[in-house]
């Protein structure tokens, strides 16, 4: 308490006390201190592209004046003598919750499905009334420690909710209130995807819920901004409010970058975004989007790999993160792209600097550094005119160092902000660094003093004889104790002299005796020994900063291409080619592929310009078509209702996911991304083909067929929760959600097209889109009364259920489903898994075949997805299905079920080159995939898989290596850890 | 009232599961020949148009038809020219009949509460009117064992074959081997203490084999002594200090295989097998050194590492054959008693990857027998041992050719229909009618 009082008094003495002039004072007279202060004889860098050197810059009342080599001076003016220092505008924050305290946690039992609040927007987790403000204390200790790294000035907010309200722009004055402090208590509004943790609201649940839900907020907001509501939502009457304040988005990696940004664009809106320092790895996806990108800087330090066991565990996509992070603020300006750095994210705010260090070596430019902490912030903020510079005009928000600012031996002396000076390292502390000698008692020593700016340390010799010793240096006072030359006595000399002028030492020693006597040393030589030392180390570190960065790959994990590969004309000669077509089966025969299609398929073909294929003995087939998928995906329910027909799973599609490549090696080319089965209406699908390497948005197919995720049974109605909190319960209820949706679905689709206002309701246009035969269900179905039902319920509604899938109960329902119209997609022998799959049977597939249905086997599962041919084989030997319609229950069958058969599933000349080599029948479960080639391009081929094998080891030994180095260099390192995947199901929760 | 009502149907539940089963198939009576078959004997050997005989539940001759003279009067003949015969597929590691539906907490048997559990016996448990363990057969899954999961001892296993009245007429041995699941090396942090939930190295580790050899030596000092006071846990231990029980390990890692061998070493115990072994394939030497089998997890599983080669799970045990160990395929994972018949195609995976086809049949039939000590009767088709066999249309590793036609257990002609098959063949015939 008292250390405080002290500090506080210090900065009483300093010159930028203007507050509420205003307000009555009852404690003294009032006395605004109206002088002038100057620093002079500096190299001021007035913005990072404005170097002046021997400059004077004049403040008064907190802002800057003047500055410049020759400004007039005003008589009222304390000066302070910079020379050999500089001057740099003071850092930026901008994504902090500096000073606010963070709600509880809400505690309950079981989900809540509606809303807590009245009065508000529908969803608890959408508070764009939130006001960081309200919550806000002046944190001196946290601004102490933003002030030693540089920082001035920080936007702070509430970090809670997906609208989280309004932020304050912050000045880091530790003498001053909150008046003079708060530079704008509006200054931006902050948005992210993440839940509050004070209310258990249960919708969203997932991150593509998240994106739904804003999009609909902000569609509502229009609507109760034109005067449709006749009720009060404060929310929406906040966030109308807020639409013209910058907006704050927390992304948090690439991915959720991108998925902020194209939520922002849809509705005009550019976000500046909160990245995750993973940028670099598509950093072209990133530069697409012209988000401007607040950066983190929390790189990984090196893990520790002494233990050979544990480090083979460490995944090379790990691995090379801890290589590659630091080089991404380089990338991202050498990309153009617009970026602020943050503390954000940092476990220690003291590693920022060292962090920015190791930026720097990796690349980035000091200028761009100093942009991205100064005058970027500054202008994605809008403060251009008062932050971030120092012209005339702006706040005096300025750091006082000995050097470059990003220089590792650089001393931060001083940080000022808004005139209030705030000392970190005292700057007119004499340099005693050099050698000494003296005499005492008729000895003489030898003194080498080093590092007493900050860390002193003293070599103390008398005649050969090295003394043990204790050296400090405070406020010009040096006090030494050491050990005497006898050393058979335990006995110490202790000295205390102060300098004038660095040059030599002046005092007194105290001998063992007790007796004091007069200590003079001399400075014989300038501490030269020590900077070869420092230029010694500064060789070494600089060998450091030349570490390579490992290539980045597409994905950036194993079996990532370092180029994307390219489409090739391809001659298959002489193989088995599985047509799917009236031709069937052809022995001997050619394929063609030329521009991403089967250009030919005949006897003898031949082309100039292909790579010719030998596949003699071997089997071509079109690739494998999974409809039912779960891989690929950031996530896949959204349960928090019992409908969410307005999430889609395009909005989350995972291009970095390894189980596309594992898919690739088991001849699939498309997957159906399915919702999961949480809820009755589920979510809109994502259909996609394995272009291993490709953004999330380039797999997705071009105008792709719209499927939407149904489900019944168990899952829906909850059956294994212990709570029962959400409508339905029962299979009775499910058919009572679809009637009531269906119907509402249509009231809006009329209204919609009667040409009169309405309120645009995504799950609605989804749900019409249904009803208007524009989008297609595909629904999880087990026993046949759901299955019965679902046909009947659209039946009322004039449309038809696409696919049921899992749909093991198909076969007691195969003559209604045919005469419906209605495909299958099932497992071949799944069951005994729940109470619904009892009457699971084997030859399900092939009684709904032979009943006149159009029969796919899907997995619904990473595993087994890679192993479909083995899997359609089982009808063949549960059911007796011919071998060339158990191979369409895997290609062609799903392309009709999904509408691509126009583009796959069979080979055809003019359809896509989504091809497979085997080098056996593709039934058999001793086949394998040789290659996989989509559109013409090899993803997957068996030989490059054995050199990737190769390379992923030597890589993986040579980031090994590098991290030994780290580690005997003595640089802190962090335990290794065991990358998962988290397998994702249809009962996958999130 | 709620809890009634939650009691009522799980008795429902309980007893629709319980319908329908097979009826066992009584004692052979009558002399039987399966004649013309490619016999596949299941210890690497084939015997193109065999002859096999079987009487009294037993293989009485098995050779080339040209070279095995036969008297055809005395005997039923079963032409099976241009299929195939194998001896009945063993699973081992299997949970059989200990649950009947995985989402039905009412029909799960699968494990006991406490970590020190060798005294807990999978066979009294084990159903036989499981409708999961009668659609074993129609793909030649004829055997198995049935093992207790869970904690750091899981509890003691049992051997049956697939066609019986209850557990005692299932056993073929009773107690064959204790399960251990070997202390893991990577933990999970307590994310609800703030912890990173990522996976870890485990700091217990040594807390937990420590006291795992505590567990062993107090056994060991308790049957020393007059066991004055019953100690059923430490008891149940005692098989296999004496070499009567087999010691099953399941651990994957390699430090933890190479720790887990020489902890059994240390205690004295001689019948040692590696379950699931992920890493096995790293320490061939080291296990073909202290003469220790495995268990190699499913074949059907995804590599752990997004790293591993894509098809480490599949070529796996051909690595281990080839470095002269002793292996069997378990099954157990994500719904690993129905997928238990697909036994066969794991086993035919192996192929795809490097095994030859009688190397992959041994994985399924010699080798389990062997480590399960029941080949004395079982695992191949030799005179003088059990007649349990079957018959295929075609190659019965290969999903697209296993059509099993006849199957015997001890000679008894087995019926293959199931629960499915029933209702395979209802609704085949629903829509057959022209109504």
């Amino acid at each position: 308490m008292i250390k405080f009082y002290l500090r506080l008094f210090v900065f009483m003495c300093s010159f930028s006390l203007f507050g509420q002039d205003y307000f009555p004072s009852n404690t003294g007279v009032i006395a605004n201190n109206s002088n002038y202060t100057a620093f002079t004889n500096a190299t001021i860098h007035v913005s990072p592209t404005e170097v002046i050197e021997n400059a004077t810059m004049v403040v008064k009342d907190g802002k800057v004046v003047s500055v410049g080599k020759s400004v007039s001076i005003p008589k009222n003016t304390t000066t302070i003598d910079l020379t050999g220092k500089s001057i740099y505008p003071s850092f930026i924050d901008m994504f902090t919750d500096f000073g606010i305290k963070k709600p509880e946690r809400a505690r309950g039992n079981g989900p809540q499905y509606e809303a807590s609040r009245t009065g508000f927007y529908w969803n608890d987790h959408v508070m764009p009334e939130q006001d960081a403000m309200t919550s806000f204390n002046y944190d001196s200790k946290s601004a102490t420690e933003m002030q030693k790294l540089g920082f001035g000035m920080v936007n702070t907010h509430m970090p809670d909710g997906i609208v989280r309200g309004t932020g304050a722009l912050i000045a880091l004055n530790n003498n001053a209130d909150n008046a003079v402090r708060v530079v704008d208590g509006r200054s931006a509004q902050y948005l992210s995807f993440d839940k509050s943790v004070a209310y258990r609201q249960a919708y969203p649940s997932s991150i593509m819920g998240s994106m739904a839900l804003l999009r609909q907020m902000y569609h509502d907001a229009n609507w109760y901004a034109d005067g449709n509501v006749k009720t009060k939502d404060l929310s929406l009457e906040a966030l109308n409010k807020n639409k013209n304040l910058h907006q704050i988005f927390e992304g948090g990696s690439r991915a959720n970058l991108l998925r902020a940004d194209k939520v922002g664009d849809e509705f005009n809106i550019q976000y500046v975004i909160l990245g995750g320092g993973d940028e670099y790895e598509r950093i072209e996806e990133v530069k697409a989007t012209n988000a401007p990108v607040i950066l983190p800087i929390d790189f990984q330090m090196a893990y520790d790999v002494d233990n050979p066991y544990l480090a083979s565990t460490l995944a090379l996509s790990d691995m090379r993160a801890w290589n590659q992070e630091p080089h991404n603020p380089r990338l991202l300006a050498e990309n153009g792209i617009t970026f602020a750095l943050t503390t954000h994210g940092l476990k220690s705010k003291k590693s920022f600097s060292s962090n920015l260090m190791k930026a720097i070596e990796s690349g980035l430019s000091k200028q761009k550094a100093l942009e991205a902490l100064t005058t970027v912030p500054a202008k994605l903020l809008g403060k251009s005119d008062v932050i971030g510079t120092l012209k005339a005009g702006s706040y005096a928000n300025f750091l006082i160092t000995s050097g470059d600012i990003f220089d590792k031996k650089t001393t931060l002396f001083e940080n000022w902000v808004q005139g209030t000076q705030h000392i970190i390292e005292n700057m007119n502390v004499k340099d005693i660094d050099g050698d000494y000698t003296f005499n005492l008692a008729g000895n003489s020593y030898d003194l080498a003093i080093s590092g007493s700016a900050s860390k002193p340390k003293a070599k103390l010799e008398t005649g050969d004889k090295s003394l043990g010793n204790k050296i400090s240096y405070v406020d010009d006072w040096m006090n030494l104790t050491f050990k005497t030359a006898d050393s058979t006595k335990n006995e110490f000399i202790r000295i205390i002299a102060t300098t004038k002028d660095g040059n030599s030492l002046n005092g007194k020693a105290t001998l063992p005796n007790g007796n004091d006597v007069s200590f003079y040393a001399n400075k014989t030589k300038k501490d030269d020994v020590d900077d070869n030392d420092d230029k010694m180390k500064k060789d070494e570190d600089d060998k450091d900063g030349e570490v390579t960065m490992m290539p980045v790959t597409y994905p950036n994990l194993a079996y990532g291409f370092e180029e994307k590969p390219k489409a090739e004309t391809l001659l298959f000669k002489n193989a088995t080619v599985w047509t799917n077509e009236a031709e069937g089966i052809l022995e001997n025969t050619d394929v063609l592929i030329k521009n991403g299609k089967i250009s030919k398929i005949g006897k003898n073909l031949s082309d100039g310009s292909a790579k010719v294929i030998d596949a003699t003995g071997k089997h071509l087939t079109s690739g494998v078509i999974d409809e039912h998928s779960h891989i690929a995906a950031a996530s896949i329910n959204e349960g928090g209702q019992n409908s969410s027909a307005e999430v889609t799973i395009e909005d989350v599609v995972d291009a970095d996911d390894i189980d596309i490549y594992r898919n690739l090696a088991g001849g699939v080319t498309s997957i159906q991304i399915l919702h999961g089965s949480a809820n009755p209406i589920g979510g809109r699908s994502a259909i996609i083909k394995l272009k291993w390497g490709e953004s999330a948005e380039n797999l997705v197919y071009d105008n792709s067929p719209k499927f939407i995720k149904f489900a019944l049974g168990e899952n829906v109605k909850q059956s294994r929760s212990q709570f029962n909190a959400r409508f339905p319960q029962s299979r009775m209820g499910v058919e009572q959600v679809f009637v009531d949706y269906f119907s509402r679905a249509k009231a809006y689709d009329e209204a919609k097209k009667s040409g009169k206002p309405y309120r645009k309701d995504i799950e609605m246009e989804v749900l019409a889109e249904i009803l208007n035969k524009e989008r297609f269900i595909s629904c999880h179905s087990y026993v046949q009364s759901e299955i019965n039902m679902l046909m009947k319920v659209a039946e009322q509604f004039d449309f038809n259920i696409n696919t049921f899938t899992h749909i093991l109960e198909g076969y007691k329902v195969a003559d209604k489903m045919a005469e419906h119209g209605v495909g299958g997609s099932t497992f071949s022998d799944w069951w005994a898994y729940k109470y619904e799959v009892n009457d699971a049977i084997p030859y399900n597939a092939a009684i709904m075949h032979n009943a006149g249905v159009t029969v796919a086997i899907n997995s619904d599962d990473a595993e087994m997805s890679r192993r479909l041919n083995q899997e359609a084989a089982k009808s063949v030997k549960y059911g007796n299905i011919s071998e060339e319609d158990a191979w369409k229950f895997v290609t062609l069958n799903p392309a009709k079920l999904l509408h691509l058969d126009d583009r796959v599933g069979s080979l055809k000349v003019g359809k896509d080159a989504d091809v497979v080599l085997w080098n056996d029948h593709p039934l058999s479960v001793y086949a394998k995939a040789e290659k996989t080639i989509i559109e013409g391009v090899t993803y997957f081929d068996l030989a490059r898989d054995k050199q990737m094998r190769e390379s992923i080891q030597k890589e993986k030994s040579e980031l090994v290596n590098l991290m030994l180095q780290e580690k005997n260099k003595g640089l802190k390192t962090q335990p290794v850890k065991k990358k998962e995947k988290v397998l994702l199901h249809c009962d996958s929760m999130d | 009232m709620k809890k009634n009502i939650i009691n009522i149907f799980s008795f429902l539940l309980c007893s629709a599961i319980a319908f329908a089963q097979q009826t066992p198939a009584p004692k052979q009576n009558k002399d039987f020949a399966i004649v013309g078959a490619t016999a596949h004997i299941g210890n690497g050997e084939v015997i193109e148009n065999s002859i096999i005989v079987v009487s009294d539940g037993k293989i009485t001759t098995i050779g080339p038809e040209a070279s095995t003279p036969i008297t055809k009067q005395a005997m039923d003949m079963i032409d099976a020219k241009g299929k195939h015969v194998y001896p009945g597929f063993i699973v081992a590691n299997g949970t059989l009949g200990l649950v009947e539906v995985d989402a039905v907490k009412a029909s799960n048997d699968l494990s006991e509460m406490g970590m020190y559990n060798p005294h807990i016996r999978s066979i009294i448990a084990y159903n036989t009117e499981s409708k999961i363990v009668e659609s074993m057969r129609p793909n030649g899954v004829l055997l198995g064992q049935i093992t207790p999961r869970g904690g750091r001892i899981a509890g003691t296993s049992s051997v049956v074959q697939f066609d019986a009245w209850n557990w005692e007429d299932a056993a073929i041995k009773t107690d064959d081997g204790i399960h251990i699941n070997w202390p893991n090396s990577f933990s999970r942090g307590r994310w609800w203490l703030g912890e990173d939930p990522a996976l870890k190295p485990n700091e217990d580790y040594s807390k937990q084999v420590k006291e795992l050899a505590e567990f062993f030596n107090e056994s060991k000092s308790y049957d020393k002594g007059k066991k004055a006071e019953k100690h059923l846990p430490y008891e149940a231990l005692s098989g296999l200090f004496d070499g009567s029980q087999h010691l099953y390990i399941n651990v994957d890692d390699e430090k933890g295989i190479t720790d887990a061998v020489n902890f059994a070493k240390e205690q004295g115990v001689a019948n040692i097998t590696i379950v699931g072994g992920y890493e096995s394939g790293n320490i061939t030497d080291f296990l073909k050194q202290n003469n220790v089998s495995v268990f190699l997890r499913r074949v059907h599983t995804r590599p752990e590492s997004e790293d591993d080669d894509y098809d480490l799970p599949f070529k796996l045990a051909k690595q281990l054959v080839d470095a002269g160990i002793l292996v069997a395929l378990e099954p157990s994972g994500q719904m690993e008693r129905m997928n238990s018949r697909n036994l066969p195609f794991y086993a035919g995976t192996t192929v795809a990857y490097g095994l030859t086809k009688p190397q992959a049949l041994q994985l399924i039939t010699q080798n389990p027998a062997k480590i399960l000590g029941i080949d004395d009767m079982y695992g191949t088709l030799e005179a003088g041992k059990s007649a349990t066999l079957f018959i295929s249309e075609g190659d019965a590793l290969d999903m697209r050719t296993n059509k099993v036609s006849h199957a015997f257990i001890d000679g008894r002609k087995l019926s293959l229909e199931t629960h499915q098959t029933e209702l395979w063949k209802r609704y085949a015939e629903k829509y057959s009618r022209k109504e």
